[in-house]
């Protein structure tokens, strides 16, 4: 399995706005199913399609933008609910990495946790790669995580991310199901140590 | 070294340093619902995997629950699939499943704290951003993935990197007519809807000391909407009087020892926090978030503000409310007609706060073309409501009076605004769609200004009511 995650290239997608909650992401009505695996079509669906199901002007919707496999959003992307069906209906779309001013917490650990780097860069620096996207004059978008920068044309700035998310990428370990089960003996034996186990109720 | 309970939980439950540098979190309650963990449960069975501690977790049903006819199999096919999906994940792993039969089905956050399943000092984890909620009896309480999920059925642990800790204080004596949902919406609104990233925010203070542990939930309940992954209070006489005799409470000499170890997490007094923020709860006033995040709120007797008159960083996202809500900048919020008033959710379905509203509805009429609903937090709500006869009273006010689960705070039941209806809603976001509607309008507010303005049609102060009476 090719877990190990240095870099990802490819052409970009922005979507502009602060605050962009998992609401909006992938609205609740299709969190009604019991797998991921159908869900990346609905990504954005309220914002790309209106009532009618007619499209609307939406970089998801954009001919230019299909393909893409990097997300350039602004600050606290991913806010509100806890939904995983939101990183991964982004993932399932076919984003691969996602360059943002900042994110709401629990959306960058549940990135993390499926394999999709989330970075943050300066206002600038995201704002300006924004622009040359929409201008479709970016081209291909490489972020590298090894020397954390993004690099697109002639431009190029520097990323930063939390350090245990970019080690787990570069060293292949982000699904932490292996890490956390070798240490199952240390779970059982932590568990004696916590003085409510033993008092049960009920 | 003083220490705050969040670093005595976290220093507690920790099984190890992980080499990516975060920490291995042992979860002493894990909580699941219908709408988050069958992927997981799937992802336990593909990799073979068993759940190593079924006995620290516990399911109940309450996304896509209708609210009105609960009959078998439920008329929305997914809707009923989910529930299958539950039914057998519990059956089969061994998990505890507070279902419709037991009577004691409900919103999560409502029913772990009534079945004394939420403690001081336990670590909580639940794939719901909510979780935050259990924060209020002094646990550590994270919302999380379904990834996450897994990894808690299968190890009992998460990884996760330590957050550092806010401390808000809340000063002073709350008005008439202003309650723990105002503290925490101000608390909102003057930190922001992104302030609380990386951070866990404690909430202390004589005003939280004073609250109930109901108001305690609301405040905890809402710390996510402040960014805040996890929000907390410290455990007290009032934690501890409400565990006493809850189904899953110790009992007897335990009690004795639970209790003297309960208060001995609370935050030690010279404890150090990475930052502090006091809210004057003196002068107070019922909030209104009106916008298209919490945080975009106004004291009710405000106008609305006008994008010119706000910091240059706030003023996009002003801009995207309007245009959104198409509401009228300057405008009193007390102009805002409503269609739909919603009474219920994690934030506010608890008894006290279907209390507060009767005193409001009580003699009352819900203004013509307004459609109105309690939604009881959970069937044990539901029952000590319907014994105070609360439910004849919403209902000979023209209330509906429905059986308990999330409903219209989200609404992946039947329960949906449509077209351009605004909602005043005691739950706890207004994001666009987010009540089943792409066009739906949300106002979030106390159950009490709720009620006042399914009475009166539009946003009201509810403090008008009070005196009138």
């Amino acid at each position: 399995m090719e877990s190990k995650i240095s870099f990802v290239e490819g052409r970009a997608v922005a979507v502009a706005g602060d605050d962009v909650d998992t609401d909006r992401i992938m609205p609740a009505r299709y969190l009604r199913c019991v797998t991921f695996a159908d869900i990346g079509q609905y990504t954005f669906q309220d914002e790309r399609f209106d009532a009618q199901g007619k499209p609307k002007a939406h970089p998801f919707n954009d001919p230019a933008f299909q393909g893409a496999s990097i997300l350039v959003v602004n600050k606290n992307f991913g806010c509100g609910s806890s939904r995983e069906h939101a990183p991964q209906g982004i993932l399932r779309w076919g984003i691969q990495a996602i360059i943002g001013e900042s994110f709401a917490e629990i959306f960058a650990g549940n990135c993390t946790s499926i394999g999709l780097p989330v970075v943050t860069a300066s206002e600038a620096d995201v704002r300006g790669l924004q622009t040359a996207v929409l201008s479709k004059s970016a081209g291909v978008v490489r972020l590298d995580l090894e020397g954390k920068k993004v690099t697109y044309g002639g431009t190029s700035f520097a990323v930063d991310m939390r350090e245990s998310s970019r080690s787990m990428f570069l060293d292949g370990t982000w699904d932490s199901s292996a890490t956390l089960l070798s240490a199952l003996p240390a779970v059982k034996k932590r568990a004696l140590d916590l003085p409510y186990m033993a008092w049960g109720g009920r | 070294m003083a220490k705050t309970l969040f670093d005595k939980v976290w220093d507690l439950h920790a099984v190890r340093e992980l080499p990516s540098g975060q920490t291995q979190l042992f979860i002493g309650l894990h909580l699941i619902h219908e709408v988050t963990s069958p992927q997981a449960f799937q992802m336990i069975r593909e990799k073979k995997l068993g759940v190593a501690f079924p006995q620290r977790t516990f399911a109940t049903v309450d996304h896509i629950v209708p609210t009105e006819n609960q009959a078998r199999p439920f008329a929305d096919d997914l809707a009923e699939e989910m529930m299958v999906a539950l039914e057998n994940n519990c059956r089969e792993f061994g998990v505890t499943f507070f279902d419709f039969a037991s009577k004691q089905q409900g919103v999560v956050h409502v029913v772990g704290p009534e079945q004394g399943l939420t403690q001081p000092g336990l670590t909580v984890a639940c794939g719901d951003s909510h979780t935050s909620t259990h924060g209020a009896f002094g646990a550590i309480a994270f919302g999380v993935g379904t990834t996450q999920i897994r990894d808690i059925l299968a190890t009992q642990t998460m990884a996760l990197s330590r957050p550092k800790v806010r401390r808000i204080l809340v000063k002073g004596t709350l008005q008439k007519g202003v309650y723990a949902k105002d503290v925490i919406l101000a608390v909102i609104r003057r930190l922001g809807v992104k302030g609380g990233i990386g951070y866990a925010y404690e909430f202390a203070g004589d005003t939280i000391e004073r609250m109930s542990m109901e108001e305690r939930l609301t405040v905890c309940n809402m710390a996510i909407e402040g960014g805040a992954r996890v929000g907390y209070i410290n455990p007290d006489k009032t934690t501890v009087d409400y565990l006493r005799g809850r189904p899953y409470a110790p009992t007897g000499e335990a009690f004795e020892k639970a209790t003297a170890w309960w208060l001995s997490m609370a935050s030690d007094k010279d404890a150090v926090f990475a930052d502090e923020f006091v809210l004057d709860a003196n002068t107070l006033e019922p909030q209104v978030a009106w916008g298209i995040n919490p945080g975009q709120a106004v004291d009710v007797t405000e106008n609305l503000p006008k994008p010119e008159s706000v910091p240059a960083e706030e003023r996009v996202g002003l801009e995207e409310a309007y245009a959104f809500t198409s509401f009228q900048p300057g405008a009193p919020v007390k102009n805002v007609a409503i269609n739909v008033a919603f009474i219920g959710s994690c934030t506010n379905g608890r008894l006290s706060d279907l209390r507060e509203a009767a005193k409001v509805v009580k003699g009352r009429r819900v203004a013509r073309g307004v459609k109105a609903l309690v939604v009881p937090g959970s069937q044990i709500v539901q029952r000590a409501a319907e014994a105070e006869g609360l439910d004849e009273l919403f209902r000979a006010a023209g209330f509906e009076w429905r059986n308990a689960g999330c409903s219209m705070c989200l609404a992946m039941n039947p329960d949906k605004l449509k077209d351009r209806e605004v909602c005043a809603s005691s739950s706890n976001r207004n994001f666009i769609g987010r009540q089943g509607c792409p066009t739906g309008r949300t106002l979030l507010m106390s159950p009490a200004m709720v009620a006042a303005a399914a009475i009166q049609g539009h946003v009201t102060d509810v403090r008008e009511l009070f005196t009138s009476i």
